[in-house]
């Protein structure tokens, strides 16, 4: 039956387009570069149809793997796919912004042929972490996907995007391979890669003694720590943020929303799938630094946002300061915060997808991401300063857009976990307000009085047909937010429960030793 | 000798016995002109006895009293030897005849060296090992100074020689130490003299016999004369270099440490895992700085030494297939490599800057995008098979518990990454237009193109060398 590999289906798909694209489209003249955009539309288009299916066929009640597929692969590794409530929403994020990627970059005329190629390969490796049920396969997605986003940057970035891809490919790469020798060590400790299974086993979390350092949680502590290696980089955390700002200013326009509304969630996902789960022991003992860093990361990348002159780098501080909010929210370990983490990624991929677009139009008019270079477009650009207006309220978070319920979600959940970190994540609410205002007065508001800018044209068709799905789906989601919730809720249950119980019994264990310590 | 001992060495002998002919043929007739039909014959020749090698089937056979054996081991090491050696010869054809270096001793002296690659691989006694060595060893002084009116070329002959006669002379040294300690140079007997505590001598032995044989394979610090040799050979003889006798020298070693010294695993696991650490960051690290991208290789070269040795140093049977899987791997990344570089050229002089890729993925953008693979690959990236060659040798040492050894590994990985992206963004992202010729001769495209395919496809189950692989560890390590 065909559904019986429907996630295989909507994985490759993208990349069976890319290899025809690279085997038989030939040439470099108009035709076959049209080609090439239509082909990369097609497909990217038939996987969000496929992917469709997979959110159809979805029992949002079952909190277990569904539309899982096995076969046996080398080394005793399985070739295993399958989504639950956390992963499936991040599937159909993907599948439904790469369309508008494709779109957004139909004016690029440098090596079109190629840049199609790349997306549609980094389709496929995104896809294939979020429906990856074998820690090697996860791997191997996870990390694939440098390959494509590095040529992205490398190849169609801005002046200085040399420096950015290689800042972007090694730091990610050694904070993943880190992570490589503790899946290493999962496997030999386990026994096995597949990841339903290590879901339910527990890690060994005896206090460990190494070279006269005693680690508590053990085992757990060490393999937790190369994971968050890994995550915190690619989420990023502070103070592991800094190859962001500069891949996201080099990179293409196409390639920010990629990086911003996709590859940063994987950081996310990879806490909630591995972390959370797998090492509960180390990730209650480690949660309040976690929490306190995501406080920092709020308040210092929102400060820091507040001054930047590039549009591009203020919007990708404002997304560290988000993704603060997403990492304080899984660390709460409570239904809401949790709830509100997953929440905050699907509507920072649509918000600061659209936030990039914007930039991304009139970059395309002016070729000057300054801050200064603009002022005063509102009368010539009402289609785009409503446009933009809706996503700066959104990225605020305004109630009835989808950023609103996000934050208060988390901030619900961290309230209850650590109430501090919850007063002081809440200051950059504010302090979001206030860079996101400042940029859309300084860009949008006043006259028009730069003499550059007096020709400027408002957005076309094709721009306004990318905007129409993302102003939809934000506003959608502030309104009726359980759509998502009630999709993601039952897995999380099931997550937090098991997460609960073994701290639960670690605190136990602690206490006899401690008693039994006393007598 | 027993009667049946020259069937188990037969495609030595046959090898051996065809390689005296041509030279007698070369030499009475109309010599370099019958050089490229030797060539060829040589290369069939190697393809032929690997699949003959390859159909022999499971078991074990010894002869000479024990000094060959011939068993899955040898058979995997022999199939990986005569398939690259073959691949690197037709590689070589075009380059040699246009720079008019092709003269009919070079097939024949590499005939003579994959002969002693193929002893080497079966030794089951010092002397035999030492046999083995030599007739490679010698056969590729002089391949390695073939442009005898190059400076560098003798220079790097030389320095190979006088270095790889160093490194015999104390492998001979520690060998026989060993003799002295053990009473005999059969690796049978060493096994059942070395176990549990190791004399003071033996231990001496071993590791003038461990600093012989890493000599060989160019692992850190006895890797000084393979930038040198690398940059001074002639380029298709630095393929063969990095790729058949690599694998021989990891052979040998697997050979010594396992069938000789396998029941002190404990002492030479040390050795191994620092050899190891040293190649993996030396070769990293000095690889930044270059701008030859044949000492560049030499670099990569030593690294990927390192990775080997990882696997070896686990000291497990995991380990061995795990060595066995990333030297196959490593080798037919290095042929594909090869082939790019024995192509570039510039008004049809060789190029070994690395500058002069600027933007060739403009020039040719499915040449380019081969090399990207394979450099991906080298560097050990997902989802390129090169990856799996890492993930194997990694797992083989975290499971022995050297987890310290992996860290350093995938660290080392990381740096190496730096400079395989380099080149990459000189073809992708470089300022200026490339100047190298266009195209390449069917032969070399194909390599290239061939083996970045198989680094790409691979990826669905490795071409079943895992099996292979497993077998070929099971039957030396006990």
């Amino acid at each position: 039956m065909v559904l019986d590999n429907l996630l295989s289906i909507v994985t490759f798909i993208p990349l069976i387009a890319a290899a025809i694209m690279a085997l038989l489209l030939r040439g470099e003249d108009e035709a076959a570069q049209k080609n090439a955009k239509w082909l990369a539309l097609a497909a990217t288009s038939a996987t969000f149809l496929a992917s469709l299916f997979v959110l159809t066929g979805f029992d949002a009640s079952n909190p277990d793997f569904q539309f899982v597929e096995e076969r046996e692969w080398i080394l005793g590794l399985t070739y295993k796919m399958g989504v639950d409530g956390i992963s499936v929403l991040f599937v159909m994020l993907t599948t439904f912004l790469m369309p508008i990627v494709i779109l957004a970059c139909w004016d690029v005329t440098h090596r079109i042929k190629e840049y199609m190629i790349a997306f549609l390969v980094l389709e496929t490796l995104m896809l294939g972490v979020f429906t990856a049920l074998d820690l090697v396969l996860f791997y191997l997605f996870f990390e694939g996907g440098l390959i494509p986003m590095f040529l992205i940057i490398g190849i169609w970035g801005g002046k200085e995007r040399i420096y950015a891809s290689f800042k972007f490919f090694l730091y990610t790469f050694l904070g993943s391979v880190l992570m490589l020798v503790a899946m290493i060590a999962m496997y030999v400790d386990a026994g096995t890669t597949d990841i339903p299974s290590l879901l339910n086993h527990t890690f060994a979390h005896d206090t460990l003694s190494i070279a006269g350092v005693q680690i508590i949680g053990g085992l757990q502590t060490l393999l937790w720590i190369a994971f968050f290696a890994s995550f915190a980089v690619k989420m990023p955390m502070w103070p592991v943020h800094t190859w962001l700002p500069d891949a996201h200013v080099q990179a293409p326009t196409a390639g920010s929303v990629v990086l911003a509304a996709i590859l940063l969630k994987m950081g996310g996902y990879g806490f909630l799938r591995f972390s959370l789960p797998m090492f509960p022991v180390a990730s209650d003992l480690l949660a309040d630094f976690v929490l306190w860093l995501s406080a920092i990361a709020i308040v210092y990348t929102s400060l820091v946002a507040l001054m930047q002159e590039d549009m591009k780098k203020l919007i990708a501080y404002s997304s560290v300061a988000h993704m603060g909010f997403v990492t304080a929210g899984i660390f709460a370990a409570n239904q809401q915060g949790v709830d509100g983490a997953i929440f905050q990624m699907i509507s920072h991929g649509f918000i600061s997808g659209a936030l990039f677009l914007s930039v991304g139009v009139i970059y395309d008019r002016m070729h000057t991401r300054e801050i200064d270079a603009y002022g005063g477009l509102v009368n010539r650009m009402p289609a785009y300063a409503a446009v933009f207006m809706l996503f700066t309220m959104a990225n605020v978070g305004l109630p009835g857009t989808s950023g609103f319920v996000g934050e208060f979600l988390t901030l619900i959940g961290m309230f209850q976990a650590n109430t501090w970190v919850a007063a002081v994540a809440a200051t950059g609410v504010i302090l979001s307000a206030a860079y996101a205002l400042w940029l859309y007065r300084r860009v949008v508001m006043g006259d028009l009085i730069k003499e550059s800018l007096k020709s400027i044209t408002d957005m076309t068709t094709r721009e306004r047909a990318i905007f129409a799905p993302l102003i939809v789906m934000t506003i959608l989601l502030g309104v009726y937010p359980s759509l998502v919730t009630d999709i993601i809720g039952p897995s999380v249950e099931a997550l937090l429960g098991d997460y609960q119980t073994a701290v639960a019994d670690f605190a136990a264990d602690t206490m006899v030793a401690s008693n039994e310590g006393g007598n | 000798m027993q009667p049946g001992d020259l069937s188990v060495i037969l495609p030595e002998i046959v090898l051996s016995v065809y390689a005296m002919g041509a030279l007698l043929i070369g030499v009475y007739t109309t010599k370099d002109k019958m050089a490229p039909l030797i060539l060829w014959i040589t290369a069939a020749l190697f393809v032929a006895s690997a699949f003959w090698i390859g159909a022999q089937g499971g078991g074990t056979d010894t002869a000479f009293g024990g000094m060959f054996v011939d068993d899955a081991f040898a058979r995997f090491a022999k199939i990986t030897i005569l398939l690259s050696a073959a691949a690197i010869l037709v590689m070589s054809e075009g380059y040699m005849t246009r720079r008019d270096l092709l003269r009919f001793e070079y097939p024949i002296l590499i005939a003579l060296a994959a002969v002693g690659m193929m002893m080497m691989v079966s030794a089951g006694d010092l002397i035999a090992l030492y046999m083995g060595l030599e007739l490679q060893s010698l056969s590729l002084y002089v391949v390695a100074s073939l442009r005898r009116d190059s400076v560098k070329s003798t220079e790097a002959g030389l320095k190979y020689f006088v270095l790889g006669a160093l490194s015999s002379g104390l492998l001979l040294y520690g060998a026989s130490l060993v003799y002295g300690f053990t009473g005999t140079t059969a690796f049978a007997g060493i096994i059942e003299a070395a176990q549990g505590e190791t004399s003071l001598g033996l231990l001496f032995g071993l590791a003038f016999v461990l600093a012989g044989l890493a000599f060989k394979v160019s692992a850190a610090p006895f890797h000084m004369w393979t930038p040198d040799v690398y940059e001074g050979s002639p380029t298709p003889v630095t393929a063969f270099f990095a790729t058949a006798p690599k694998v021989a020298a990891m052979g040998l070693f697997a050979r010594v440490v396992h069938d000789a010294f396998g029941g002190v695993v404990g002492d030479w696991q040390q050795i191994l895992a620092f050899l190891s650490v040293a190649s993996m960051f030396l070769g990293a690290v000095a690889a930044i700085g270059q701008t030859n991208i044949k000492r560049l290789m030499a670099y990569s070269s030593i690294a990927h030494m390192g990775y080997a040795l990882m696997g070896l140093a686990a000291g497990s049977a995991f380990g061995v297939q795990a060595m066995l899987v990333y030297m196959a791997i490593y080798v037919t990344m290095n042929i594909g490599t090869f082939a790019f570089i024995l192509a570039m050229e510039k008004d049809g002089q060789p190029v070994v800057e690395i500058a002069a890729l600027s933007q060739y993925s403009s020039r040719d953008p499915l040449k380019a995008l081969a090399l990207l693979v394979l450099l991906f690959s080298l560097a050990g990236v997902p989802p390129l098979v090169g990856f799996f060659g890492k993930y194997y040798v990694l797992l083989a040492a975290v499971e022995a518990g050297l987890v310290w050894l992996a860290v350093a590994g995938v660290i080392a990985s990381v740096i190496g990454a730096f400079y395989y992206l380099r080149i990459v963004y000189l073809m992708y992202f470089g300022a200026e237009e490339s100047e190298l010729d266009q195209g390449a001769s069917p032969v070399l495209w194909g390599a290239l193109v061939g083996s970045a395919a198989i680094m790409v496809l691979g990826v669905a189950n490795l071409f079943g060398i895992e099996a292979a692989a497993t077998a070929a560890a099971a039957t030396l390590v006990n």
